[in-house]
């Protein structure tokens, strides 16, 4: 009786559960908010399109420079008359009032970050949008404790915060950069991505709803020139971009002479790594979640999975095996893993790095998917993992952004250190073993901003992110993150 | 008939040694009436090279360091400076012409400077590191750790001004290369011969003598140098292109002061935060 | 030195292994770890799963397939149990379409009673032997238990382990009786009754004692292995039903050879059985969902079943006025 059953029983086959569209409304066009209202750009506007289908879903104005110079003017008349001369109490109010409001409305923001982004619902729902109230009522606490941030008596705000987000978690990001911001006191001009500016503009309106003083949130949508326009403004005191390391680089070139401050949140190409006593079952797990959360569409994500040699095979087994039933399509299936490339640029930037890499680990490892139906609309790329990877080749070494794993080994704790650290970046790293002491020698060695051990991928308002080297300075989250937005003794 | 002195031959300090320029050069330094002092070496970009070289090397065994051992070190700068204290004296008398009370005051406020620093040394990470109470079964701590290789363009203040932009990088687990003050790099390199003598493993304090506007573009476009500090750059169109340049690998940048700093007044902790990064670690809290 | 029956299920791959208490001591302390906030989240996050429609009616009917409908109460009666195996044949009356349970789960003084009323209607009969639920008795009466049982006619061994035992790291003591209760499963016949192993898994307490355990049943030579009593809380949990999964997944990896597993107490809601069901298929995989590998120890469970099937067909909420109490 103890056997294999010879028949195979009939396929647990889950029916589409989709998570309703209707709770959102998606108006034709958006403008700019700007001193608290909706206006016009002068500029031209684009289109945002939903990445799992390509449909259209709304025009969106493009800022210019007038129209970033108008949104700076508001911010700092906010700045000046209101929003500095209110009490960190009662701006304390503003924010929690804010997080209330994205959590009376979280279902909503979920669906239409879902619909924008192309991530699964599931994410936006149990991790993307409560995360974002959760940093509201984090640094709402904080707006009238100034005094005890370690930053002296009576810390000031800088004033003006000009801030650049990405595409990979639209509203996380916002959250991230404006919750601090206003609890330190300054005013904000915000940029979403261009390819993902609908949450933004929801997040204005929630703005509205909670009737914070006008010019206080200003978001203007736009593309890299917007991004530029606000940076390069003049009358900005503070810079904060999240992005691609090339950018932060052009950022941190355009402030050189000024005395803003900046914060970059920058690439990563993170070293996961396990060791042959790590609890398998969850390491991979974290592997999983390292690399195929979110598409990979991650700067923390655990792109380099460096395995101990003596155990490589049995964990590349497992983790082929939970590839395999990882779930890809609709975003807004409840049971979806990996959603939609967020954009067809991105896509093609997947392919052609996975295309590089295949030919890189010919002979020596292979390009592996599960198999699975890829929608024909959309952008999507399969859940992928390249095996017999070694450091020089540009697979290990060059964000890919996307669902690319690379597989690499390593014998002995000192070369898992030696490989993790070899590269520019700096952002996160992951350690995976049952020994204390190991783990805690490993945290010492790696040089990065963010360790996880036996973990990955965990984010929260309390717990400062951010990377060493050309991943970026400064950081979010936390103390430190509201130091960012705060002057320093020196000043 | 009157003895003859045996002058001092001023060379760089690089790796725990006392090489002359590769390039040959040297540049007459004069005291404040305008008589010779000495030839010191003209780094080069190669000797700027070598000195970020030392630096990296040094960087692993010293950050590796306990901060408990690191304070000690800086103390015992303290302590050789202070036995040293005569030589500072009348070198900062010849070559600021300063008078023999200020420049005692001067001498005094940089061995205060170092103990100052050296108990900093094992405070700051409990200054600026925190417990993060996460939402979840996660222990999370954020602890401050060293930027790495810090390049330096020193001020106008030979000694005080010297030790205040170093003490705070070295004693934080960074090693530096600094650019000595160009009409006053003596003092500098004396201060070398103070730190070779007082148990400061060789290369965690790289002293560059000659023109920070020739070799500081080579350090800030250095690929393997993590932090500049611009705290002596008094050109505004170089201090900006420096910025620019040290933007090839996102160096950690301190700017130049908008006003001229009191180097006499007590530091904050932002001379020691400027060259830490915050690295955050999470465990699962379980059974 | 014990020598272990040539009789077990997987003698001669684990010989080695199973030769001494030491060499068992460091084949299971040298499984790898279960770390736990990582396997409740994993666990959790299974639990997200959102089954609808035809995938839930297929689970809902292969959830009942999958009850052992269980009464095991000091106030027991024969006409308690006649009623419960009624009902585990027919546990819709209303509906002959509705499949059976699984079988009936008693205490061995209601094995005869059992086979009675359930005959050859394909439901088995599993009786809980060897002390249960403490299983504090000499090995011999644990026997003479489990041979009663079978004797009556049951076709399912439920054992639970010597808890006291594993805890203070007598791991063959435990192997030896796991061994000894499967040859007393033995009838003249020459068939055997199926044997699960209960752990008793709230008081192993934490999750690598849970991975241990499931080696040591499996490689002793139990058919299946079975969280908890349902005396005990708490009973049966997502998590733990993870790692036994785990467990089987991986013995099979190794053996070749299928485990059933089965989560008891605990489990009285039709989500939470689906929950149970999309585990099973993407831990162990699709090959556990059926009777023979996979049971839901449970008594409520079954009307709840019944009422989200009732709901399925009409369209309407039921209500427990229309299922019976048994």
């Amino acid at each position: 009786m103890v056997k294999v059953p010879d028949t195979s029983t009939p396929f647990f086959e889950y029916a589409p559960a989709p998570e309703s569209r209707s709770i959102v409304d998606i108006k034709p066009s958006y403008g700019l908010f700007i001193d608290g209202e909706f206006v016009d750009g002068h500029g031209k506007s684009f289109k945002t399109i939903s990445p799992s289908t390509e449909e259209v879903l709304a025009e969106v104005a493009e800022a210019d420079e007038a129209d970033v110079d108008l949104a700076v003017k508001a911010a700092r008349r906010a700045y000046t008359r209101v929003w500095s001369r209110m009490p960190g109490s009662e701006r304390a109010k503003y924010l929690f009032r804010i997080a209330r409001l994205i959590q009376e409305r979280g279902r909503e923001l979920a669906v239409l970050e879902s619909i924008d982004n192309g991530k699964p619902i599931k994410e936006s729902r149990d991790v993307d949008i409560p995360t974002v109230a959760a940093h509201f009522f984090y640094y709402a606490g904080w707006a009238d404790k100034l005094e005890h941030a370690g930053l002296g008596a009576n810390p000031q705000a800088h004033g003006v915060a000009g801030q650049v987000i990405p595409w990979n978690f639209p509203l996380l990001m916002l959250a991230w950069k404006v919750a601090p911001a206003l609890a330190a006191g300054n005013t904000v001009v915000l940029k979403p991505a261009e390819t993902t500016p609908l949450t933004a503009l929801l997040f204005a309106e929630i703005c509205q709803q909670a009737d914070l003083p006008p010019g206080v949130v200003n978001i203007v949508t736009g593309a890299g020139a917007t991004g530029q326009a606000i940076v390069s403004h003049p009358d900005v005191d503070k810079v904060a971009f999240t992005g691609s390391t090339e950018v932060g680089k052009a950022i941190a070139r355009a402030v050189a002479g000024t005395r803003k401050k900046v914060t970059l949140e920058l690439g990563g190409k993170a070293a996961n790594i396990v060791f042959d006593d790590a609890p398998v079952d969850q390491a991979v797990e974290g592997i999983v979640n390292g690399i195929f959360f979110n598409q990979g569409h991650v700067c923390c994500a655990g792109s380099r999975l460096l395995v101990q040699e003596n155990v490589a095979d049995e964990v590349m087994e497992r983790l082929k095996r939970r590839m395999a039933t990882l779930r890809v399509g609709d975003p807004l299936d409840k049971n979806t893993d990996v959603g939609a490339i967020n954009s067809a640029e991105q896509l093609a930037k997947i392919r052609e790095l996975s295309d590089i890499g295949e030919q890189e680990v010919a002979g020596a490892g292979e390009r592996w998917s599960p198999a699975c139906d890829l929608p024909s609309q959309g952008f999507w790329f399969p859940p992928t993992v390249f095996t017999g990877v070694t450091q020089a080749h540009r697979i290990a070494r060059e964000e890919v952004f996307g669902p690319v794993l690379s597989v690499l080994t390593f014998r002995t704790p000192a070369e898992a250190v030696e490989k993790a650290n070899n590269t520019p970046y700096g952002l996160s790293a992951g350690v995976w073993t049952d020994k204390g002491s190991r783990i805690l020698w490993m945290a010492n060695h790696l040089r990065a901003g963010v360790v996880w051990a036996n973990t990955f991928n965990k984010f929260d308002p309390t717990s400062p992110f951010g990377g060493y080297k050309e991943s970026g300075y400064g950081r979010e989250g936390g103390l430190p993150g509201l130091a960012a937005y705060l002057k320093g003794a020196d000043a | 008939m009157a003895r003859i002195d045996v002058k001092k031959t001023y060379k760089l300090y690089i790796g725990g040694a006392f090489p002359r320029s590769e390039s040959g050069r040297t540049y007459l330094v004069n005291d404040a009436k305008g008589a010779l002092m000495a030839n010191a070496s003209q780094a080069s970009r190669k000797d700027a090279r070598d000195a970020v070289v030392a630096a990296r090397k040094a960087f692993g065994g010293w950050s590796g360091r306990t901060a408990y051992n690191r304070g000690q070190v800086v103390y015992r700068i303290a302590e050789v400076l202070e036995g040293r204290r005569d030589q500072f004296v009348a070198e900062l008398r010849a070559s600021e012409g300063v008078s023999a009370s200020k420049a005692n005051t001067a001498v005094d406020a940089a061995i205060d400077r170092l103990v100052w620093y050296a108990g900093w040394a094992d405070k700051i990470t409990q200054v600026v590191g925190t417990a993060n109470p996460v939402a979840g079964p996660y222990f999370n701590i954020s602890s401050p750790e060293p930027t790495g290789v810090v390049a330096v363009v020193a001020p106008r203040g030979p000694l005080l001004g010297l030790v205040s932009v170093v003490a705070p990088i070295i004693t934080t687990g960074n090693t530096c290369v600094v650019i000595a003050s160009e009409p006053h790099p003596l003092t500098a390199i004396t201060l070398g011969e103070v730190m070779a003598t007082s148990d400061l493993p060789g290369g965690v304090v790289n002293v560059l003598t000659g023109s920070a506007a020739e070799v500081a573009p080579w350090l800030a476009s250095h690929m393997d140098v993590n932090g500049l500090d611009l705290t002596g750059v008094e050109d505004p169109a170089l201090a900006t292109s420096l910025e620019e340049a040290a933007a090839d690998n996102l160096k950690r940048v301190r700017r130049a002061p908008l006003v001229e700093v009191d180097w006499l007044a007590t530091p904050g902790t932002d001379r020691m935060t400027d060259w830490l990064e915050t690295k955050t670690v999470w465990h699962p809290i379980g059974i | 030195m014990t020598t272990t029956s040539a009789s077990t299920a997987s003698a001669g791959v684990f010989d080695d292994i199973t030769s001494s208490e030491s060499s068992l001591r460091r084949f299971l302390h040298g499984l790898p770890g279960v770390d736990q906030v990582g396997a409740e989240a994993r666990a959790a996050s299974l639990g997200t799963r959102s089954i609808k429609t035809t995938a839930k009616a297929f689970a809902i009917d292969l959830a009942i397939r999958m009850v052992d409908l269980t009464t095991l109460e000091g106030q027991d009666t024969h006409g308690k149990v006649r009623a419960l195996a009624s009902k585990a044949m027919r546990p819709d009356p209303a509906d002959p379409s509705c499949p059976a349970a699984a079988a009936v789960c008693v205490y061995p003084d209601m094995v005869a009673t059992a086979k009675q009323t359930l005959g050859d209607s394909g439901v088995n009969v599993a009786a809980v032997a060897t002390a249960f639920p403490s299983g504090r008795a000499a090995l011999d009466i644990k026997l003479a238990d489990t041979r009663d049982a079978v004797e009556a006619g049951a076709d399912e061994i439920d054992m639970v382990i010597d808890r006291g035992a594993f805890l203070s790291g007598r791991y063959q003591q435990v192997y030896d009786e796991i061994v000894a209760v499967r040859e007393a499963c033995a009838r003249p016949d020459g068939h055997s009754a199926h044997l699960k192993v209960i752990f008793e898994t709230g008081e192993l307490q934490t999750y690598d004692n849970v991975r241990r355990a499931s080696w040591l049943a499996m490689m002793a030579g139990g058919h299946f292995i079975k969280t908890s009593t349902g005396k005990v809380q708490p009973a049966a949990t997502l998590p733990v039903t993870m790692i036994m999964l785990e467990a089987v997944r991986d013995y099979r990896e190794m053996t070749g050879q299928m485990i059933g597993v089965k989560p008891a107490g605990g489990i009285r809601t039709s989500k939470d059985a689906i929950k149970y069901l999309v585990m099973v298929n993407e831990v162990a995989g699709p090959d556990w969902l059926d009777p023979d590998w996979f049971r839901f120890g449970a008594s409520t469970l079954l009307n709840d079943l019944l009422m989200q099937r009732t709901k399925m067909q009409t369209g309407r909420y039921s209500g427990p006025d229309y299922f019976t109490l048994d």
